[in-house]
C-alpha cells in the first residue's frame, strides 16, 4: 500500500453530501477505471470532469457508462448495477458477468467507492447485512467490490443516529471484506488507512482533538 | 448438431421435468427470458432448483414460479428487493431454500461448470459468513475460499439474434449471464428476437458460439 503524504487541513463546517462527492471525484486519478457503488458513491460521477478521462465500470457488464438515461434514450437493455437506465459513452464496451467480475477480482479497476455500515481501523468493511434477526440477507456484488479494486474507498456518515462512531476497533456487523478499505470520506473527517494506522487527513466542523475523544481507534494527524 | 428450432416458447421448454436445476438469465429486466419463464410456469414442472441473480421481482416471471411454490431452492446473490414479496413470503414460511452466493462467485461458479473446472479458490467472501464451512487456503499471504462449479440441466436465456447454427449475439447489458449460462447447462434454451440464416451473422461478432445452444425460439422484440 502506498503511503501518501497529505497535508492536514480543517474547515469550520461539516461537509455536505455534494462536497464529499466533489472531494472523492477530485481524488480520482486521471484516466482511472472506477466502480461507483449504489447510494452516495453514485453521486461522485456528477463531479468528475471530462479532462479527468475517468472510465466508469458497472458490474452488470459494461465499461464506459454514461449519465442516467432520460426520455428517448431509455433502453431496457442498458442499465446499471442499480437497475437504472443509463447511456453509453464513445469507447464503451460490453462483456458477460464472469468477465465483469474477473476484471474486478483481477485488480484491473483502479478505484471502487462504496457505502458502509462500519469500517475498522484495520480497513475491514461491513456493508452488506445488518445481521438483524429476521432480516433476509442479500449480498449482490458487495464482497467482490470490496476486495477487487486496487483501492477501495468508503463514503459514509461518521456517526450513527445515536452518536456512535462507525469507524470502529472491530466490526460488530457481519464482514464484507477484510483489510480492504484504504480511505474513508465522512462529513466530519477524511481518513487514510494503511498498515493498521489511521491518519486523519482533514477535519470538518470538528477538531482533531475532539475526534480523538469520540472515536474508539487511535488516530494520527497528517503532517 | 444444429439446434432444434421451436415455434413457440411452450414447445421450447416442453422437455423440462420436475426436480430440474435451471439457470435463468437476466439482471433486472435486461436479458430476462420472460416468455420462456412464463412457458415454464404453464408447463407445470415443479420442485425446481433455480439459479438466477435475483429471486423474482413484482408479479411476473420467476416471482410467480416462487409464488406457486414451484421452486424448492434458489441459488442467487440478491434475493431481497423492494418488490421481492413472493420470495420474502416463501422464505419466511420456510418453503424455499436459499443459497446466497456473492455475485462474482455466482458468475465464476457458472463459468467453471461450463469450462470443466472442478473448483477454484477465490478471495471473494474470505473471512465472511458466506465462507463458513468452506475450505480456505492462504496463497502468497492472501486468503481464498474454495468454490465449486454450478451445473444445471437447463438454461433459459434471452439473446438478441441467432443464426440457424445457434450462434448468438446480445444487446448491451442484456448480455449479462447469457454466455456463461449457455455453457453450463446440459440443454440451453434460448429466446431471441430473430433467427437469421446461417452466414448472416458476422463470425467476428458472435458472442456465444452455437456449440452451446440446444433450442432456439424466435419471439420478436421491441429492439429490432
Amino acid at each position: 500500500m502506498s503511503t501518501e503524504t497529505s497535508t492536514f487541513t480543517t474547515t469550520d463546517a461539516a461537509l455536505t453530501r455534494d462536497e464529499m462527492a466533489r472531494l472523492v471525484a477530485a481524488d480520482i486519478p486521471a484516466g482511472a477505471f472506477v466502480n461507483l457503488g449504489i447510494g452516495q458513491p453514485t453521486n461522485v460521477s456528477n463531479f468528475l470532469t471530462g479532462e479527468q478521462g475517468v472510465t466508469l465500470h458497472t458490474e452488470n457488464g459494461m465499461l464506459g457508462m454514461g449519465p442516467v438515461a432520460t426520455g428517448d434514450d431509455i433502453d431496457e437493455d442498458l442499465i446499471n448495477a442499480g437497475k437504472v437506465p443509463v447511456t453509453e459513452l464513445p469507447g464503451a464496451s460490453y462483456f458477460h458477468h464472469a468477465d465483469s467480475f474477473a476484471m474486478m477480482r483481477g485488480g484491473h479497476l483502479d478505484v471502487c467507492v462504496l457505502g458502509a455500515f462500519q469500517v475498522s481501523g484495520a480497513g475491514d468493511l461491513a456493508n452488506w447485512h445488518t445481521g438483524a434477526p429476521g432480516a433476509i440477507p442479500a449480498v449482490g456484488g458487495a464482497m467482490d467490490l470490496a476486495i477487487g479494486a486496487k483501492s477501495t474507498w468508503v463514503m459514509m456518515g461518521l456517526f450513527t443516529k445515536t452518536g456512535e462512531s462507525k469507524l470502529v476497533q472491530a466490526l460488530t456487523y457481519p464482514v464484507t471484506g477484510l483489510g480492504c478499505v484504504s480511505r474513508i470520506y465522512t462529513e466530519s473527517a477524511i481518513f487514510e488507512l494503511a498498515a493498521g494506522t489511521v491518519t486523519v487527513r482533514s477535519t470538518h466542523g470538528i477538531s482533531f482533538e475532539e475526534l480523538v475523544e469520540r472515536l474508539p481507534v487511535e488516530l494520527v494527524r497528517a503532517a | 448438431m444444429a439446434p432444434r428450432i421451436a415455434t413457440t416458447a411452450a414447445e421450447a421448454v416442453a422437455n423440462i421435468h420436475d426436480s430440474s436445476t435451471i439457470l435463468i438469465g437476466g439482471f433486472g429486466n435486461a436479458g430476462q427470458p420472460m416468455e420462456l419463464i412464463d412457458a415454464l410456469m404453464d408447463c407445470g414442472a415443479t420442485d425446481l432448483t433455480v439459479i438466477n441473480n435475483n429471486a423474482g421481482q413484482a408479479d411476473a416471471g420467476l416471482a410467480l414460479l416462487i409464488k406457486e411454490r414451484r421452486v424448492s431452492k434458489i441459488i442467487c446473490s440478491f434475493p431481497r428487493q423492494s418488490d421481492s414479496w413472493h420470495f420474502d413470503e416463501a422464505y419466511r414460511a420456510g418453503e424455499i431454500e436459499l443459497e446466497l452466493v456473492p455475485q462474482g462467485n455466482l458468475a465464476e461458479r457458472i463459468r467453471a461448470a461450463g469450462a470443466g473446472i472442478g473448483g477454484f479458490f477465490t478471495p471473494t467472501g474470505y473471512g465472511t459468513l458466506l465462507a463458513e464451512g468452506k475450505e480456505t487456503r492462504v496463497i502468497d499471504g492472501k486468503g481464498y475460499v474454495l468454490e465449486s462449479p454450478l451445473h444445471a440441466d437447463f438454461a433459459l436465456i434471452k439473446a438478441f439474434k441467432a443464426d440457424t447454427h445457434g450462434n448468438l449475439v446480445y444487446r448491451k447489458t442484456a448480455r449479462n449471464f447469457g454466455p456463461i449460462m449457455a455453457s453450463a447447462a446440459k440443454s440451453a434454451i434460448v429466446q431471441v428476437d430473430e433467427i437469421v440464416e446461417t452466414g448472416k451473422l458476422d463470425p467476428e461478432v458472435v458472442v456465444t458460439p452455437g456449440i452451446y445452444v440446444n433450442t432456439l425460439v424466435a419471439l420478436g422484440g421491441n429492439n429490432s
